[in-house]
C-alpha cells in the first residue's frame, strides 16, 4: 500500500472528510439562504417605489391629462439614474420615455414582468435586465415604469463569490487539517506496528512506545503492554517447567531403562523376572507421580485453578487430613494432633488439602528428632509429636504443620521450596522433591506465601493465606461448637 | 486374574489403536466381552445399537469427541455407565467429565487393575438391586442404618472413618476396590498421596473386622488393591 493510499484509508482522515463535506453544505446553505433574502429584499423595494410612482404619475395624468403626463415622464426621464419610463399610444407608438427596445409583448400585458431592455441614450450595445409594472392609462395609454436590476445582480454576484471562497476555505483547511492528524495517528500506529511485528518475531521482551498525552491511544498501548508482560510472564513459568521436565524426568526414565535392560540380561528364572518387572511398574507409578505433581504445579502456578474455588472452612481441612495421616504417624511411630479454630477462607479445597497433606507427608518423613547422643537427653513423646493448626490471624488464616526434628537450616528455607530440590539428609528417603513446591505454588494461587521457620527445635511450615472477609461470620457460626478443639 | 463371576459387555471408545487393542486383549483375559470404536461416531452409532455394561470413552476423540458423546446418549436416555479416559488429569477436567454425563473418571496414565476395579464397579451399580440397608459378608453384617457392625456374635467397634471404609467395601462385596477409589468414595480427596495413607487405614480395620477369626474376610488383591470377600479367591 502507497504512503498516500495508507493515509486515506485512516479513520482520522475519513472522519475530517466526512466532516469536511458536512461543513462545507452548511456553508453553502447558510450563504444561499442570506442571498436568495437579499434578492427578495430588494425586489420588495423596487415593486413598493414602482407602485407609490405609478400611482403619483397616474393621478398626474387625471389632472393635467396627456401633456402633464408627457411633461412630467419627459422631465424625469432625463434625470440621471437608473429609472425607466416609457409611455404608448393605444397603437403602441412611443410618445414620451427613455427606453429605446423591450422585449416583445412586455407592453402588452399589465402587471409585472422582468424584461431585458436598452435604453435610447445607451452606448454600449448590451442588453440590461429590469423589473417593470406596466399600466393601462384612460383613452388606450400605457405607461411603463421599471427599476434596473444591476444592483441586485451585483449583490448576488458578491455574494456567491463569497460563497465560492468560503467553501473553497474549508475544503483546503479541511484537507490539511485532515492529512495533519491523519499523519499524527498513522505515524503512532506505524511505531505499534512495528513493535507488535517485532514481538510476534518472538521478542517478547518488546513493550509499545506510550506517550506523555495519555489519548485514547496511550491507554490502549498500556493494556496491550500490561497484557504483554503477563504473557512474558506465563511463558517464562512454562520454559521452566518443561526444562525441568525435560531435566528431572530424564533421570528416573534412564532408571526405568537401565532395570529393564539389565532384567533382560541377567534374570534366569520367573521369579526374577516377575520380581524386575514389579519394580519397573513401581518406577513407573513413581514417574507418573511425579509428571502429575509438576504439572499440577504449573497449573496453580498459572492461575488455572481459580476457576474452581469456593468458600469454606480450612479448620475442615486441618481435621480431614488429620484424620487421614494420623494412622500413618501412628505407624510411624509419632503422634499427629491438630488444633483448630473457624478459619474462613476462599480457595481450591482440593488444592489446599494436597498442600496440607504435602506438608504432614514431610513432617512424617522428616520429622523424626535426631537419634539422642550419648549423655543427651531422652527424648521424650513430644519430640515425636507433629502439629497440624488451622487459625485465623488478623485478616490472615495460618495452616501449619510443626514437627521437632531436625528442621531446616535457615539459609535452605527459600532453596528447599523450589522444585526437585531435596537436602543431602533426605536424598535417602523416597520422595520426589516437589511436596514444597506444590504447596508454595498452591499459597501464591491464592494470594499467599509458604513459610518455613524454626519450632527451635523443628519445622514449622505455614501456609499463610488471606483471610475470607465479609461472608466471614456465617462460617463462623457454623463451628461455633467447637472453639478450640484439640484432637 | 480368574474368571469374573459375571460376564461384562463393553464398549471401548478409543481413537489409539494400540491402547485400544492392548484393553481388548486384557478384558478379553479375564472373560468380559470387548468392542472397538475408533472415533466417536462409530463409538456413539454402536453405543446406541448395543446392549453394553459399561462404555469406556476416551475424552479427546476424531469426529465427536467424548463429551459431546456422552450428552448425545444421556439425552436419548441411555444410561449405560460411562467411564471417561482422559490426558487431561486435573480436578476441574474430572468434574467436567462428571457434569456431562460421566459416572467415572480416570486420568492416563493409568493400571489396567485400576481400570478393571472401576469398571466393575460401575457394571455392579447399573446391575445390582436397590441399596440394601444391611450388608453380609460371610458372617460379618453392617447395619447402615443404625451403624451397627458385628461379626458372628461379637459386636465391633468402629471409628466413623473406619465405618465408611468398611461400608464402601461391603457394598462392593467381591469386587476389587483400588486405593484411589477407596481415597476419592471414602475420603472424597482426588489427589494421589505419595505414602501408603490408605494401607493403615485398612490394617486398622482389617484388625477389627479379621483379627482372632478363622476365615479372613479383607483380602489385599496384589498390584490392584483390596476386596471384602467370604472365601479365598
Amino acid at each position: 500500500m502507497t504512503a498516500f493510499g495508507k493515509l486515506i484509508r485512516t479513520t482520522a482522515f475519513r472522519l475530517t472528510l466526512a466532516y469536511l463535506l458536512l461543513f462545507a453544505f452548511f456553508a453553502a446553505s447558510l450563504l444561499g439562504y442570506f442571498a436568495w433574502n437579499t434578492r427578495r429584499l430588494i425586489t420588495e423595494q423596487i415593486t413598493s417605489t414602482v407602485n407609490a410612482e405609478i400611482s403619483e404619475i397616474s393621478e398626474i395624468y387625471g389632472r393635467r391629462g396627456l401633456r402633464g403626463l408627457v411633461f412630467t415622464i419627459e422631465n424625469r426621464a432625463l434625470r440621471p439614474g437608473s429609472n425607466l419610463y416609457l409611455v404608448t399610444t393605444p397603437t403602441g407608438q412611443a410618445i414620451a420615455g427613455n427606453v429605446g427596445s423591450l422585449a416583445p409583448g412586455v407592453m402588452a400585458t399589465n402587471g409585472w414582468s422582468e424584461t431585458v431592455y436598452r435604453r435610447l441614450d445607451d452606448q454600449d450595445e448590451l442588453d440590461h435586465r429590469a423589473l417593470v409594472r406596466v399600466t393601462e392609462l384612460s383613452n388606450g395609454f400605457r405607461l411603463l415604469i421599471g427599476r434596473d436590476l444591476d444592483e441586485r445582480r451585483r449583490l448576488f454576484g458578491i455574494v456567491a463569490k463569497a460563497a465560492q471562497w468560503s467553501v473553497l476555505v474549508v475544503v483546503v483547511l479541511g484537507l490539511g487539517g485532515g492529512v495533519f492528524v491523519a499523519r499524527r495517528v498513522l505515524r503512532r500506529i506505524d511505531a505499534m506496528t512495528g513493535t507488535t511485528q517485532r514481538i510476534m518475531a518472538g521478542d517478547l521482551s518488546g513493550r509499545l512506545p506510550i506517550g506523555r498525552s495519555g489519548d485514547e491511544l496511550d491507554r490502549l498501548a498500556e493494556n496491550l503492554n500490561a497484557m504483554l508482560e503477563r504473557i512474558e510472564a506465563l511463558m517464562a513459568g512454562l520454559k521452566e517447567v518443561s526444562d525441568n521436565i525435560a531435566h528431572d524426568l530424564k533421570t528416573p526414565l534412564t532408571r526405568l531403562r537401565n532395570r529393564a535392560e539389565e532384567a533382560l540380561a541377567k534374570s534366569r528364572s520367573e521369579s526374577e523376572y516377575r520380581a524386575a518387572l514389579e519394580r519397573t511398574i513401581e518406577e513407573s507409578d513413581g514417574l507418573i507421580r511425579t509428571f502429575n505433581a509438576l504439572l499440577m504445579i504449573a497449573r496453580a502456578e498459572s492461575g488455572q485453578a481459580r476457576g474452581d474455588m469456593d468458600d469454606f472452612d480450612a479448620a475442615e481441612v486441618a481435621n480431614g487430613i488429620h484424620e487421614l495421616y494420623e494412622p500413618l504417624a501412628e505407624e510411624d511411630g509419632m503422634s499427629l494432633r491438630v488444633k483448630t479454630q473457624p478459619s474462613p477462607i476462599h480457595g481450591n479445597r482440593e488444592l489446599i488439602s494436597q498442600a496440607l497433606a504435602n506438608l504432614v507427608e514431610n513432617a512424617i518423613k522428616h520429622g523424626k528428632p535426631a537419634p539422642a547422643q550419648p549423655g543427651g537427653t531422652v527424648i521424650s513423646m513430644d519430640g515425636r509429636q507433629i502439629v497440624i493448626e488451622a487459625r485465623q490471624e488478623g485478616d490472615r488464616v495460618l495452616l501449619s504443620v510443626t514437627d521437632h526434628g531436625p528442621g531446616i537450616p535457615e539459609a535452605d528455607r527459600q532453596h528447599v521450596m523450589e522444585r526437585f530440590v531435596r537436602l543431602e539428609a533426605s536424598r535417602t528417603l523416597p520422595g520426589s522433591g516437589l511436596g514444597l513446591s506444590l504447596a508454595s505454588a498452591v499459597a501464591t494461587l491464592h494470594g499467599g506465601e509458604l513459610r518455613l521457620g524454626d519450632a527451635r527445635p523443628g519445622l514449622v511450615a505455614t501456609l499463610v493465606l488471606p483471610a475470607l472477609t465479609g461472608t466471614g461470620d456465617r462460617l463462623a457460626t457454623q463451628t461455633q461448637d467447637v472453639p478450640q478443639k484439640v484432637a | 486374574m480368574t474368571a469374573p463371576d459375571r460376564q461384562m459387555r463393553l464398549l471401548i471408545i478409543e481413537d489409539d489403536r494400540e491402547s485400544a487393542d492392548y484393553l481388548a486383549k486384557a478384558f478379553r483375559e479375564v472373560g468380559h466381552v470387548a468392542d472397538l470404536a475408533g472415533d466417536g461416531e462409530e463409538g456413539l452409532a454402536l453405543a446406541e445399537s448395543g446392549d453394553y455394561d459399561v462404555l469406556v470413552v476416551d475424552r479427546m476423540l476424531p469426529k465427536r469427541d467424548g463429551l459431546s458423546l456422552i450428552g448425545v446418549l444421556r439425552e436419548k436416555d441411555n444410561r449405560t455407565p460411562v467411564l471417561i479416559l482422559s490426558a487431561l488429569g486435573q480436578v476441574d477436567d474430572r468434574i467436567k467429565g462428571l457434569r456431562a454425563g460421566g459416572d467415572d473418571y480416570l486420568p492416563k496414565p493409568y493400571s489396567f487393575a485400576e481400570l478393571l476395579a472401576r469398571v466393575e464397579v460401575l457394571s455392579r451399580r447399573r446391575g445390582g438391586p436397590a441399596e440394601e440397608t444391611v450388608y453380609r459378608v460371610g458372617d460379618l453384617e453392617l447395619d447402615r442404618l443404625s451403624h451397627r457392625v458385628a461379626r458372628g456374635k461379637d459386636e465391633l467397634t468402629l471409628q466413623p472413618r473406619e465405618f465408611r471404609l468398611l461400608e464402601y467395601l461391603m457394598k462392593h462385596a467381591g469386587q476389587v476396590v483400588t486405593r484411589t477409589m477407596l481415597l476419592e468414595n471414602v475420603w472424597d480427596y482426588h489427589f494421589d498421596p505419595q505414602t501408603n495413607v490408605i494401607d493403615v487405614h485398612i490394617s486398622r480395620l482389617r484388625s477389627k473386622i479379621d483379627k482372632g477369626f478363622d476365615r479372613p474376610l479383607l483380602h489385599t488383591i496384589r498390584g490392584a488393591g483390596y476386596m471384602i470377600r467370604d472365601g479365598i479367591r
